[in-house]
């Protein structure tokens, strides 16, 4: 019974007699010759196979090769269960020992292993696989390829298996063959090619492969240009848009109302933590909306800084107005407070997970990906931005602010309740900031010391735009997003984003000089104030 | 009592000088007497020296923002020029004594380098050292007063930039290409001028040189807050414009205090490095440059004693406090930030001169404490 079991599994996967190749690794006269002739194997039985023998969990038991699974129970090698004649699961006997593999045999047994994982049911796991088989350029590894090629129903997968083949193909014996992979690759712009190429170039005796190794090689170097050309820009743009979100609750606070308020930075760790904290609630709880968490702490992040700044602004704020100094050192120790308490209470680093559907991004070119978080953070700002600008400008709530801004006593006169206005102004502002801080937790830490790095370049992006006007924090937040990230790459080397920051900061106040006020100037309570 | 409200045109012999004298006495000579003789333990002298090099860099913040109101929040900047320079010269003087008896100090090593970088050279020399550890922050402040006050960036905006210089100051030193120690900074001195830094008797004089200086730098403040100048400097807090209108020039006197300022933090820096050991990155930012702010409003802003107080006893408390609850001093310092700006707006100095207004009925001339600056706006 056992063995009709056997030999009809073998039959059915066609091309290969597991049983006989299982006899020969088993032998260790046959093992290494039997491995080498696996070199391009196929067959899942194979694999599992393989893995039996580097695990140590293939045995022989009444003459025949059998498996021993994770759960202690026999298969044969084709993944049956091995049963006795009632049909009951054999035991092995104790002390038995395992077929022995070579030690010299482990690293080819491993190789060919890797190469079962273009079979994978992980997308990710037969990409990766694929790729690294074309870069080993071990021509051995063609047959495996095209056969996975063959099964292949994913189009990224395929386009990835297809560069992989193509560069084995470079070094094909056959003109024709390397002509052809030569022009898929140029075609592909896969940079990984780049120097499998140049190498070609240089070894190449035909001379039509030759030129088109050349040309292919132009292609894919003009394309590079492009797309870093692109890439710089996307980021530049992201981190204006960080630089926008992070400053615009301080656009109104420092902004309009001229505070000087150094504890925006804990403003953003606030709206962070909540993230932080709603997704472990989520987590808690309701862990089937997991993925929707986000959208309830954006909302009560707003509340909380919003409400953190309204108890800041009653309790110290509203009594140190006209005093920029003072409130810059009384806000600092508040900020130090907040800091140190989210160490006291959160510890020193935590992290939020991005949600599912916010992992990946957008590819626009080959090998340039847009993350969604990052477009989502551009999204965010522009959102606020114009949120902001309406509020500010076409509500009668927006209208009491700017009355209030522009001449306090004037608008005391006509009955508004300038007090209050503060207060709530000044709380929008820290709100914003906690929005913001929960939209930076998704592409950085959140710790305590997050404000910390936020402070410097928030304060920058206000002064640089000039106080009192949304239009300068925005141009200022582009012009130093964008000079940032064009002159990082110009720097180049590790460290390149902390000096191309140096080097922005000193741009900026070497532009000071020439207008103290920022970009865009406005007159009025706050410019009065400050200047 | 107050320098501030004392005619300064016309200096007499007042009970100041006398103050000085005492000061003086006790902490030049008193300690290290006392120290020898086995009175105060080297511990406690090696951290009133450690005191004593901060209250030079409080009262040269004293000098910038009590009496002239800008508040610098580049301090820590210069701080940390005089504590490098000084410690780059220590490293050498000591290197090839290292771990791998190479010719440069052993964290360079670390990172690959074996040849001494060209800006260390100079330090080889003590004369460099200290030079720079005074004259590089004074000429870096004429530059940055340079770039800013002629243009008439004042007030939150030159907080803000130096905010930002300090910031960027602090990146670049954590890194290690700049060669300087990276986020370690340096550390493992082991002589200055020849004399090895373990030895009481180097620690002691280096202590009564602190000191000394200490006194010569109050002197100093003392002679500019007193002069027409220092006149000015109040007259630019209390309300510049209406002194540009009489024709001064206030940049001048800005750039000029801001430089002495420097230099004073510089020299706080020098004597700093080799008494306490260590100079990081993190004593070079914008917190440390806060905190000055701090020491001086604790001591009572816009009198040269309050920065030496302010500066002794918050440093006084840190030590204390930072030994029995190190996770709760940020929340304190945070606290104290808040509390004496919002109920004590003249610091220790002030509270001292109301509490005696209270107890003895003379008064000695006018309301003893200097009230807070009248500020800069005109709304």
């Amino acid at each position: 019974m056992i063995t009709g079991l056997g030999g009809l599994a073998a039959a059915a996967s066609g091309d290969l007699d597991l049983e006989a190749v299982a006899r020969r690794l088993a032998a260790p006269a046959t093992q290494k010759s039997a491995l080498e002739e696996l070199q391009d194997a196929t067959d899942p039985g194979v694999e599992r196979l393989l893995r039996a023998l580097k695990d140590g969990a293939l045995y022989t038991f009444k003459g025949r090769l059998v498996l021993l699974g994770d759960d202690g129970g026999l298969t044969d090698v084709a993944g049956h269960p091995v049963v006795d004649a009632q049909g009951q699961p054999v035991q092995l006997e104790s002390g038995q020992e395992a077929v022995a593999l070579d030690e010299s045999l482990f690293g080819v047994v491993q190789r060919i292993l890797e190469r079962f994982e273009v079979f994978s049911d992980d997308k990710a796991k037969r990409q990766s696989a694929a790729f690294k088989l074309g870069t080993s350029g071990d021509p051995s590894a063609l047959g495996v390829l095209a056969k996975a090629l063959e099964r292949e129903a994913d189009r990224d997968v395929r386009v990835v298996m297809e560069d992989a083949l193509a560069k084995l193909r470079l070094r094909s014996a056959d003109p024709k063959d390397r002509l052809a992979a030569v022009k898929r690759l140029g075609a592909s712009s896969s940079e990984a090619a780049v120097p499998l190429l140049k190498a070609l170039v240089e070894q190449e005796t035909d001379p039509a492969v030759k030129a088109a190794a050349q040309a292919a090689l132009r292609d894919i170097d003009t394309f590079v240009v492009r797309r870093n050309i692109v890439g710089y820009l996307f980021n530049g743009v992201s981190l204006a848009a960080v630089l926008l979100v992070m400053s615009l609750g301080l656009a109104v606070t420092f902004g309009l109302m001229g505070i000087i308020n150094m504890a925006h930075g804990e403003m953003l760790m606030i709206g962070s933590y909540t993230a932080f904290v709603v997704q472990e609630a989520f987590q808690a709880r309701l862990a089937a909306y997991q993925d929707y968490y986000f959208f309830v702490a954006l909302p009560l992040a707003f509340l909380a800084a919003g409400l953190v700044g309204l108890v800041l602004e009653l309790g110290v704020i509203r009594f140190l107005y006209g005093r920029p100094l003072e409130t810059l050192i009384v806000t600092w120790g508040a900020g130090m407070i907040l800091q140190q308490g989210a160490r006291l209470y959160f510890g020193d680093q935590t992290s939020v997970n991005s949600p599912t559907w916010f992992r990946g991004g957008l590819e626009p070119l080959t090998g340039l990906i847009f993350p969604w978080s990052r477009i989502f953070i551009v999204g965010l700002a522009v959102a606020a931005l114009g949120a902001l600008w309406f509020l500010l400008n076409r509500t009668y709530a927006g209208m009491k602010v700017r009355a209030v801004m522009q001449n306090r006593a004037m608008a005391a006169c006509l009955g508004v309740s300038t007090r209050k206005v503060d207060a709530v102004t000044f709380a929008l502002g820290t709100a914003l900031a906690g929005v913001a801080g929960c939209a930076l937790a998704l592409i950085g830490t959140v710790d305590p010391e997050v404000g910390k790095t936020y402070i410097v370049d928030s304060f920058m992006v206000v002064v640089l735009g000039g106080v009192g006007k949304l239009v300068g924090t925005v141009v200022a937040a582009v012009c130093i997003g964008l000079s940032n990230k064009l002159i990082e790459p110009a720097i180049g080397g590790t460290a390149a984003a902390i000096y191309a920051k140096v080097a922005v900061l000193v741009i900026v106040i070497w532009f000071l000089q020439w207008r103290p006020t920022g970009l865009f100037a406005q007159r009025g309570r706050a410019a009065a104030e400050t200047a | 009592m107050s320098a501030a409200l004392t005619p300064p045109l016309a200096p007499k012999r007042d009970r100041q000088l006398v103050l000085v004298a005492l000061f003086g006495a006790v902490f030049v000579v008193g300690l290290p007497v006392a120290n020898a003789l086995g009175f105060v333990s080297d511990y406690y002298l090696n951290l009133f020296a450690k005191y004593l090099a901060l209250a030079i860099l409080a009262l040269g913040m004293d000098l910038i923002w009590g009496y002239t109101g800008i508040l610098s929040l580049g301090q820590a900047i210069f701080f940390g020029m005089g504590a490098y320079s000084i410690g780059m010269h220590m490293m050498l003087e000591s290197s090839g004594k290292g771990v791998y008896g190479e010719p440069v100090p052993d964290f360079m090593i670390w990172n690959q380098v074996y040849q001494l970088p060209f800006f260390w050279k100079p330090y080889k020399y003590a004369v460099v050292a200290v030079a720079s550890a005074i004259l590089l922050p004074a000429l870096f402040a004429t530059v940055i007063g340079l770039l800013t006050f002629r243009r008439r960036l004042r007030g939150t905006y030159f907080a803000i930039l130096t905010q930002a210089i300090a910031f960027a100051v602090w990146l670049m030193v954590n890194r290690n290409e700049m060669k300087l120690g990276g986020t370690n900074g340096l550390t493992d001195f082991k002589s200055i001028l020849g004399f090895s830094l373990s030895s009481p008797v180097t620690l002691r004089a280096l202590y009564v040189a602190t000191a000394a200086l200490l006194v010569g730098a109050l002197l100093i403040s003392r002679a500019i807050v007193r002069s027409k100048t220092g006149l000015v400097l109040e007259a630019i807090r209390d309300n510049e414009r209406r002194l540009e209108f009489l024709g001064y020039n206030a940049a001048g006197f800005k750039i000029f205090v801001f430089a002495v300022s420097a230099a004073l933090a510089g020299l706080a820096g020098l004597l700093y490095a080799p008494q306490v050991g260590i100079i990081t990155p993190s004593q070079v930012g914008v917190l440390p440059s806060l905190e000055i702010v701090i020491w001086v409003a604790f001591g009572g802003r816009g009198t040269l004693w309050g920065a030496l107080l302010g500066a002794i006893s918050v440093n006084w408390l840190r030590s204390v406090l930072t030994g029995t609850y190190p996770r709760l001093w940020p929340i304190i310092l945070g606290g104290l930030f808040m509390a004496v700006i919002m109920l004590f707006p003249t610091g220790l100095v002030g509270l001292a001169a109301r509490a005696r207004a209270l107890v003895g009925r003379r008064r000695t001339g006018g309301p003893a404490a200097v009230a807070a600056p009248v500020e800069e706006h005109t709304a």
